[in-house]
């Protein structure tokens, strides 16, 4: 529409009071989108401006209703800390989100270059496993997969969750297989030539080129673990000093009953390092986001 | 790196297969482990009554049982509603935002990063604040009052709570958002050059262009989409305990769908049969119930996508 509008039109009374016209139309429009898109922007922040409002009322205050806070009270944040162990549950979480993606990394990055790049009977096979474990809802193996750690006696503990990242995660795997793919075959073609073996070609080659694709597998990962509520749930809801942040937050609004202020600010504290992190890493994420999806 | 303008070396064909297997054992142990054992034993399961003491085979009762299980089907159709209503509410309000985005000239960047953000926000502090959000006297009941229009106390009312939950849902829309917007931009602008001469209106173009277009983006997040929804489980457990304050911990007394059940989806049922009530072969049972119907949709997602598992990824 903005390049018919800038093509040189004829020089006619009516055309030119007809532009006239449309060029009102689309400054209406520019308008209206832009409303729309504040309106809308106010919709998606509205939430966390109200939490945030709230986290810093009084007790009393935070029960009636009201939007802005009377007083500041600050201090709600040392409360939250004083009277749960978030300090804890922050350890616990990052523990399980820090392992669970270096081993994550450490098991996909191989398998999804092998499915990428060698040719084998199978690879597509393979590859369809990836899709359907990817896809499985994980309450569906819930009960022979507790029951291992069991017997194991690693239930109570975070470690269930942990672990099997050492064997593979499937959507990582199906990410990363996705980008490798589009890598050239000549650049492994020629590293081989040059006698790399398929190690030093993965590491040497396929790893500096497929920076992005990992940094947001790994970014999804980190996140994934992070907010995970129903694996710390299954594992570790028993025992209270394994707790993850998700597990404590569930938990606070029936623990301290009537304070939703300290809930907000608890609910706050566990939102602020993952908006962090996205602000300096908005890019990966956004790139990532995209390979998700399927090309149109 | 001279080499690039040789020919390539003849393939090996075998001797691949054999480094193959090496390179994805770890893979492979895990899909053993952690997919092809436990579906086994989910059916094995399913025929015994097992408390994590004791294993006594009762043939199909448990079968029998889950006919019998109005909880079951509640579950099973709070599930439903879910597949029906917020798969479709989340799809068009973030094909909808996508497309103001492509249009927007000033800011785009900005409102692109404000619309994604919910999305990073733990499901959790997510659902925590939505609760709170849409109490009785919560900002968004004030606000509907203020307008006139009587006001739900949503996470309290079993008629409202799904619809409740499915606000928050399209809250997070980011990711889909996201998948849409790459979808969009992609199409090519000569396209709709050549309808805007031909006269064709925004709502013409829509959906003689951009439909056809997208729609295997559009099949992609539908598909996928639908099996989260049937997947959805830690966003009605967190409102149901938060709504109705008590805590859920082994021996408790809480009962997940608060209130009335109408937030009880099929997972959550198995899980809390399986790991509250302890009845570990029945909720086997409903696993093989999930199982069959995610399976449904990852084939038709297969089969649908067959780019997904082109040798070139469909780039070439």
């Amino acid at each position: 529409m903005t390049t018919l509008a800038a093509r040189p039109t004829a020089t006619a009374p009516v055309r030119q009071a007809s532009r006239r016209g449309s060029r009102v139309r689309k400054t209406l429009y520019w308008i209206a989108r832009h409303a729309i898109a504040v309106a809308l922007a106010l919709m998606f922040l509205g939430p966390l401006v109200f939490v945030a409002l709230t986290a810093l009322m009084s007790d009393n205050q935070a029960l009636t209703g009201e939007l802005w806070p009377d007083t500041w009270n600050w201090g709600n944040f040392a409360d939250v800390f004083a009277r749960s162990n978030l300090l804890t549950w922050t350890a616990n979480t990052f523990m399980y989100a820090a392992l669970g993606t270096a081993f994550m990394l450490l098991s996909s990055v191989p398998v999804a270059y092998a499915m990428a790049r060698f040719r084998f009977r199978g690879r597509k096979l393979a590859f369809l496993a990836v899709i359907t474990v990817m896809m499985l809802p994980p309450q569906v193996i819930a009960v022979p997969v507790y029951l291992i750690w069991a017997r194991m006696g690693l239930t109570g503990t975070l470690w269930p969750l942990i672990l099997p990242m050492l064997l593979g995660d499937a959507f990582s795997i199906f990410l990363l297989r996705q980008f490798l793919i589009t890598i050239p075959r000549e650049y492994t073609e020629a590293a081989r030539v040059d006698g790399c073996s398929d190690f030093m070609t993965l590491l040497r080659v396929i790893l500096p080129m497929a920076r992005p694709a990992i940094a947001a597998v790994a970014l999804f990962q980190f996140f994934y673990c992070w907010n995970d509520y129903y694996g710390p749930l299954l594992y570790a809801q028993t025992n209270e000093a394994n707790w993850t942040l998700s597990i404590g937050l569930a938990s606070f609004r029936a623990l301290h009953s009537v304070q939703w202020n300290l809930t907000m600010a608890a609910t706050l504290l566990v939102t602020a390092p993952v908006i962090i992190v996205f602000f300096f890493a908005q890019r990966v994420f956004i790139e990532g986001v995209t390979l998700t999806g399927v090309k149109g | 790196m001279s080499s690039t303008t040789y020919a390539a070396p003849p393939r090996r064909r075998r001797g691949e297969g054999l480094k193959a297997l090496l390179w994805m054992s770890p893979w492979l142990i895990g899909f053993a482990v952690f997919f092809a054992y436990p579906l086994v034993a989910t059916v094995y399961f399913s025929f015994y009554r097992y408390d994590l003491f004791t294993l006594q085979f009762i043939g199909l009762d448990n079968y029998r049982y889950f006919f019998h299980d109005d909880r079951a089907w509640i579950s099973i159709q709070n599930t439903l509603w879910l597949v029906v209503f917020m798969v479709p509410a989340q799809l068009i309000f973030g094909l909808g935002v996508a497309q103001l985005l492509t249009r927007l000239k000033a800011g785009a960047g900005f409102f692109r990063t404000v619309f994604y953000l919910p999305s990073l926000v733990p499901v959790v502090a997510g659902t925590v604040a939505f609760v709170f959000l849409l109490n009785p006297t919560g900002p968004l009941n004030q606000a509907l009052e203020f307008f006139g229009i009587a006001a739900p106390d949503w996470f309290g009312d079993k008629d409202w709570s799904k619809p409740g939950l499915t606000l928050l849902a399209m809250w997070g829309i980011g990711n889909t958002m996201m998948i849409f917007l790459a979808a969009l931009l992609d199409v090519p602008k000569h396209l709709y050059e050549a309808a805007a001469i031909d006269g064709a209106g925004a709502w013409r173009q829509f959906r003689s262009i951009t439909l056809p277009m997208i729609s295997p983006v559009l099949m992609f997040s539908a598909v996928t989409g639908v099996i989260y929804a049937l997947q959805y489980f830690s966003q009605a457990m967190i409102a149901a305990r938060v709504a109705s304050g008590v805590t859920d911990s082994a021996g408790s007394t809480f009962v997940p769908g608060y209130p009335e059940l109408s937030t009880l989806t099929l997972p959550e049922w198995l899980f809390h049969s399986g790991f509250r009530d302890y009845s570990m072969g029945y909720a086997c049972v409903l696993a093989l119930v999930l199982f069959v119907a995610s399976m449904i949709f990852t084939l038709i997602l297969l089969r649908q996508f067959r780019v997904f598992t082109d040798d070139d990824g469909g780039n070439r």
